[in-house]
């Protein structure tokens, strides 16, 4: 049995993954306990499908094995849906109802599966899918920006994390300028997904 | 004492700053790029950091600082140590006074990489020590210890991270940074400084010398440890280690390197005590070689025999693989999972408003039939759109296309080379090229910044590692004193003044030099410069795709019309490319 929490989160380079790994990374640290975690650095700004792992208790490496997964976090549909190999049949996946159409579609006229469409292929692999309009959310927060910050506040309630030491991380960690409305941004996302 | 989440490469640079380094250089190069970074925003007193224009350069300079008695480190990635393999080989020779650590990044697996080759095999070859941390906090508490290492020895000593060392993170501790810094002082002992044959034989005997005890010491000081639990051993170096601490049940011995070269002697003495071994190790068997040496008749598994793969980046899946294949392990403890097929995928891509998009689109269009060698940056992804023919290392775009120029092949050759690439090693393609009579064209995409790695600047920026602000240099100048005579610069954004400016090259011959200078137009974005986006007038828009051709990630197709989305970033060359006049800037006709 391993000892980690695995997390696996998704999206689209600019969208803010680094930062919502760094917040449970962060919180972890608030919490005295090990954490280990991957990311996908260079290019990923240039708009690329990115991905981190976060290893909550981790120790040893920081890579998450397919399929032991025991949370996916999505900041985009099909990114989920691309990364979903790594959850483990039966747990979450927290996913961003937004689809951004890659650049491929367009150039080379690739089909391209709708959201309906990616939503019954998560629940046919065996995943719980909390669905979250974080865009709403976010600019009720006072900034479409905080969108991450509004999922990671969603995804909270099945992060073995204290919401203190999660709320403390998104302070920490925010630009300065920020923070309130990432505050709010998280707990309007908590809120939210009080019920899944 | 203090405990962060952080990056493999900010513990790298911190424990430079525990260890108190007084010296650091280097060329950006994925993954090793941070270092560098945030020693620069985080040294104090008196450090002195430079980017330089290349590896060479940066290791030459940083060997000079070790000669005068400094802490002196020196950043680069795998590919960048081919290019500053010449001082390292020699500086082997000659050693050090002050530590000097050349962290070499590797990239297992080519994330973003021409090659896969592992810098472990550079120490050997250079008889130099190599420390192989096999995590991040690892990494740091080894990089700690280098510069030590490398006074004690007098030798460089090579770090070898690789991209799931710098690029993951952790709980890393951290300790105090270092706040005395050294002053340099040349002693001239040209019998050390001076390779000249007679010099050079005596010091390569001393090289020699140091070996056995340098191996020896790896063992004391604990980097190379084993520990016997039983009649079968694996035998592990690198992030590989750590994902065996995940799989390895506790009946097997285990026996870790961390750094080379490694004391056959105790080697030998752990597999002797063994029935089988197994090694598992990343990219070269650079341990299993030196087990096979000491195994007599033990049975060695391992990438000779076929349980263990020479390419590519292992994973806690794989080595439990590696194990059952060795007989190690009964079956994988882990499922089996495949990922969701044919979704349409999702590169990395030029950014909207990119200049390089532009610049290529012109260059096409003006030379349907050209031949476009191209070289190593953001650029590259004009590949996705039949910009780039070839690529193989930094600079050697202009040198393959005089190559190519010279072939007696007919079409014409257009090569495209970005500005930190061209000051990196291009620029010696181009004095030769001229020199020797070539017929093609140059394209230097200007963009003021060594992007794709983070932003770094360089002498075209206009702007040093530490933020002092200097004359930036003249690629106009630079140009010509290379002998070219047609030099012209323009502008990506005025797309009809560019083709104008191609047709005017493809009309001459000799070596040509077109310079496509804008800002990076994500420096534009964190500037908060606002161009004001575009829009598509719908009842104007034919469906024609023109726009959509172009691969602007800013313009998407619905409903048989072209569309603009939030990531437009007001560049306004698709105004020119669409034929009917249907994209205005903000809706207005």
């Amino acid at each position: 049995m391993k000892e980690s929490f695995d997390i696996i989160i998704a999206g689209i380079g600019g969208q803010g993954t680094i930062l919502a790994s760094n917040i449970i990374g962060e919180a972890c640290i608030i919490e005295e306990r090990t954490v280990r975690g991957a990311e996908t650095h260079g290019m990923a700004q240039r708009g690329g499908s990115v991905e981190c792992q976060v290893r909550i208790d981790g120790q040893h490496g920081p890579l998450i094995v397919p399929g032991e997964a025991d949370l996916l976090i999505a900041f985009d549909l099909l990114e989920a849906l691309r990364y979903s190999h790594f959850l483990r049949e039966g747990e979450v996946a927290v996913v961003n109802d937004h689809l951004v159409p890659p650049t491929s579609v367009f150039l080379q006229n690739l089909l391209m599966p709708t959201p309906g469409e990616i939503l019954e292929m998560l629940r046919a692999r065996g995943f719980r899918v909390s669905l979250i309009d974080a865009a709403a959310i976010a600019t009720e927060a006072g900034s479409v920006l905080a969108q991450n910050v509004v999922i990671l506040g969603a995804a909270s309630h099945h992060l073995p994390l204290a919401v203190d030491s999660l709320a403390l991380a998104v302070e920490r960690l925010v630009p300065a300028k920020t923070v309130a409305i990432n505050q709010k941004a998280f707990l309007l996302g908590r809120d939210l997904a009080g019920g899944c | 004492m203090e405990r962060r989440y952080a990056l493999g490469n900010e513990g790298i640079a911190h424990a430079c700053l525990e260890a108190g380094m007084d010296f650091a250089s280097g060329y950006p190069g994925t993954p090793s790029s941070e270092v560098i970074d945030i020693l620069r925003t985080e040294a104090r007193g008196d450090c002195y950091i430079e980017w330089s224009v290349n590896e060479k350069v940066a290791l030459e300079n940083a060997l000079g600082a070790a000669w005068c008695g400094l802490r002196a480190l020196c950043t680069m990635k795998h590919v960048g140590l081919n290019v500053a393999a010449d001082p390292l080989m020699t500086s082997a020779y000659t050693g050090v006074t002050g530590g000097l650590v050349v962290l070499s990044a590797d990239d297992p697996f080519a994330h973003s990489s021409q090659n896969e080759q592992d810098s472990r095999r550079y120490a050997q070859f250079a008889r130099i020590p190599c420390l192989d941390p096999t995590g991040v906090q690892d990494a740091h508490d080894l990089l700690l210890d280098a510069f030590a290492l490398s006074e004690e020895f007098g030798l460089p000593v090579l770090f070898r991270p690789t991209t799931r060392i710098c690029h993951s993170k952790g709980d890393i501790t951290f300790g105090e940074i270092a706040t005395e810094h050294r002053t340099g002082s040349f002693i001239r002992n040209p019998a050390q400084y001076v390779v000249i044959p007679s010099h050079t034989r005596v010091l390569h005997k001393e090289l020699n010398k140091k070996q056995q005890p340098l191996a020896e010491a790896l063992v004391k000081k604990g980097y190379n440890t084993g520990s016997i639990r039983g009649r079968r051993a694996v035998i592990a170096g690198g992030i590989a280690a750590s994902y065996l601490q995940e799989v390895l049940s506790e009946d097997i011995s285990l026996l870790v390197i961390r750094g080379y070269p490694i004391d056959e002697e105790w080697l030998g003495r752990f597999v002797q005590q063994h029935e089988e071994v197994l090694v598992v190790e990343e990219l070269a068997p650079v341990i299993e070689e030196v087990v096979r040496q000491v195994a007599g008749c033990i049975r060695v598994h391992g990438k000779k025999d076929g349980c263990s793969p020479y390419e590519g980046e292992f994973s806690p899946a794989l080595v439990a693989d590696i194990l059952v294949r060795a007989g190690f392990l009964d079956q994988t403890p882990f499922p089996t999972v495949t990922p969701e097929q044919n979704l349409p995928p999702r590169p990395a891509i030029l950014c909207a408003g990119c200049m390089h998009r532009a610049t290529f689109f012109a260059m096409k269009k003006v030379f349907p039939d050209g031949i476009f060698p191209s070289d190593i940056g953001c650029y590259t992804l004009g590949l996705q759109i039949g910009a780039v023919d070839t690529t193989i290392c930094m600079g050697a775009s202009i040198t393959i296309a005089s190559g190519i120029a010279h072939s007696g092949e007919k079409r014409p050759v257009v090569c495209t080379i970005g500005d930190s690439t061209f000051l990196h090693t291009g620029v010696q393609g181009l004095i030769n090229a001229v020199y020797n009579g070539a017929d093609m064209i140059v394209v230097i995409l200007d963009n003021r910044i060594t992007a794709m790695t983070g932003h770094q600047p360089n002498p075209n920026t206009g702007v040093t590692a530490t933020g002092t602000l200097v004359p930036p240099l003249s690629l106009e100048a630079l140009a010509r004193a290379c002998g070219a005579r047609f030099v012209e610069t323009i502008d990506p954004y005025d797309l009809i003044g560019m083709i104008r400016t191609f047709e005017e090259a493809k009309g001459r011959s000799g070596v040509r030099v077109i310079i496509a200078r804008q800002v990076c137009v994500i420096i534009e974005k964190r500037a908060k410069v606002k161009r004001g986006s575009y829009t598509i007038l719908s009842d104007r828009c034919t469906g024609c795709r023109a726009c959509i051709r172009f691969g602007c990630p800013a313009i998407e197709f619905e409903d048989e019309k072209a569309v603009i989305n939030e990531l437009c970033s007001g560049c306004g060359v698709c105004t020119t490319i669409c034929p009917v006049g249907a994209i205005a800037r903000g809706g207005r006709r």
